[in-house]
């Protein structure tokens, strides 16, 4: 179904986060930082819950994921861009929509393997409870298909600037408007100069919403739905961006 | 095997490239000549398809650039300018990948990666980190890159730019061989180098076509068989002592 000539494009992207130490540095920064979160002595942690199970893992996950995730796909095209490499690349017989799905492709392999990592804390809480896999097993797609979303958002802005900072400032602050879309303040704010029903709208594009309710253990085909639209709306518009945006 | 007709790009105000017709057949070594600016690399791009034309189109091989991008892609081999590589590859690696894009099947992918390691000189270093190499070597991957698919249309923008003496030498010598049953077409502002490789020259400036025609013929323009003359006198529009228009 995927081109055999994207495959190569997502060898190469994957191949290159661990050319440099930058890939490590971002494995190993991640994975001490959800084990501290998911272990830390705070309130509603595992220790003090005396529950074996992965909910403040999860609950943390998508804070993680906003300053992390846009990391990853800040470089996609915006090197691609400064180095001019975009000209050999769409010179090259392949489509534009190739290169963005497979360096998409590429990150999201990249995030799998981060998440990957974390096995041992949910070999930890098999061994001290009995936690419910199915819940374990759905938190980890939604963690799954929360890092989509927003790599999809990443690379989007990765297309708009040749700068990697401004492509990662840009990106956390959007991942984070669609996250806390339904919070209370943000729904407060923009229902101060919209009507109610574009509010219903904007509350209704709330990653965290979706990302919860799939945590609950509850496969709801709505939430999928949602995921697959927000990927695949922000991945067609870094296709027309890149498209309109790669000779300047 | 190229055929450009009244082809156009405006950028914002400026015409880059301003109805420029020409056609280039096999065996032709095609030169670009053009002060800076001139409209060389636009005109590459669009023939590339990595820009879309204004007005006008291009042709590859019979086939329409816009019509069929994919197709008159495959068709190319392309060194665009400052020759853009990534620096986080191998060389082996990077021209695999090149092949791979080119979509070759893998054993015509191996076989190519020997031949344009061959054919360019790039043995010493092959297992060598792009970003380690040279300005010279950089090149010639970039060379390599665009030859690992044995196209029938060669492109190449600025391809001695910023080597020494002995590294243009080279370069120009691959070029005449690798001429024959291929139509490349090179930009230079460097006059020497069309007398030297080009079978056929054409000037451009300010995005307006010159000049078409023979090297020779350019160079018999001036008394004194000064190719500097005659490039000044054309690109300019001025009147240069001993040359006759
Ligand atoms: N992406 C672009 N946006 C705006 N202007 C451009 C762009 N690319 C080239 N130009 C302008 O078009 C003209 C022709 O440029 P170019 O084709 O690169 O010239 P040459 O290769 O002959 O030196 C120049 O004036 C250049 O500034
Ligand atoms: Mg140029």
């Amino acid at each position: 179904m995927i081109a055999e000539v994207t495959k190569s494009i997502v060898r190469r992207e994957f191949k290159s986060y661990f050319a440099s130490p930058l890939g490590y540095v971002f494995l190993i920064i991640f994975l001490f930082a959800i084990g501290y979160v998911t272990f830390e002595p705070g309130s509603g942690s595992f220790f003090l819950m005396r529950q074996a199970d992965l909910s403040s893992f999860f609950r943390y996950v998508p804070y993680l994921f906003l300053f992390l995730v846009p990391a990853v796909s800040m470089r996609l095209l915006a090197e691609e861009r400064k180095s001019g490499t975009i000209e050999l690349l769409l010179t090259m017989p392949v489509t534009e929509a190739q290169v963005v799905f497979g360096k998409f492709l590429a990150a999201w392999l990249f995030v799998a393997v981060a998440l990957a990592g974390t096995f041992p804390l949910v070999l930890t809480v098999i061994y001290l409870g009995s936690p419910d896999l199915g819940v374990v097993i759905l938190g980890y797609l939604g963690a799954a298909l929360l890092a989509g979303a927003f790599l999809a958002i990443g690379i989007f802005f990765s297309a708009i600037s040749k700068n990697q900072v401004v492509s990662f400032i840009l990106g956390v602050v959007f991942c984070y408007v669609l996250l806390m879309a339904g919070s209370p303040p943000i729904l407060g704010f923009i229902s101060t100069f919209l009507p109610k029903f574009l509010v219903e709208i904007f509350e209704s594009l709330s990653i965290m919403n979706h990302f919860e309710s799939m945590g609950r253990g509850v496969i709801v085909i709505g939430d999928l739905f949602f995921f697959a639209l927000m990927i695949g709306g922000w991945l067609y518009g870094t296709i027309l961006l890149i498209t309109e945006k790669k000779s300047n | 095997m190229i055929e450009v007709n009244h082809l156009s790009k405006r950028f914002e105000s400026i015409m880059a490239v301003d109805d420029i017709s020409f056609a280039a057949g096999k065996g032709e070594i095609l030169g670009f000549l053009g002060p800076n600016g001139a409209g060389k690399s636009t005109t590459m791009k669009m023939i590339t398809g990595f820009i879309l034309p204004s007005d006008g189109e291009a042709l590859v091989c019979g086939k329409k650039v816009q019509e069929v991008p994919t197709v008159t892609k495959g068709l190319i081999g392309y060194m665009s300018e400052n020759a853009p590589l990534y620096d986080d590859m191998y060389v082996e690696d990077f021209l695999r990948y090149a092949g791979e894009l080119r979509q070759m099947a893998a054993d015509k992918i191996e076989a190519g990666v020997n031949r344009v390691i061959d054919l360019c000189a790039l043995t010493s270093v092959r297992y060598q980190k792009i970003e380690t190499l040279s300005k010279g070597f950089r090149r010639r991957v970039s060379m390599a890159q665009a030859l690992i698919h044995d196209p029938e249309v060669l492109i190449l923008d600025e391809p001695t730019d910023g080597l020494d003496p002995n590294q243009k030498h080279e370069v120009r010598t691959l070029i005449r061989q690798l001429s024959g049953n291929k139509c490349i077409v090179l930009s230079t502002h460097i006059l020497e180098e069309v007398e030297e490789v080009c079978t056929r020259a054409i000037i451009i400036a300010k995005g307006k076509l010159l000049y078409d025609g023979t090297p020779a013929d350019l160079k018999s323009k001036s008394k004194q068989h000064k190719l500097d003359d005659v490039f000044r006198a054309i690109t300019t529009g001025e009147s240069v002592q001993g040359v006759n228009l």
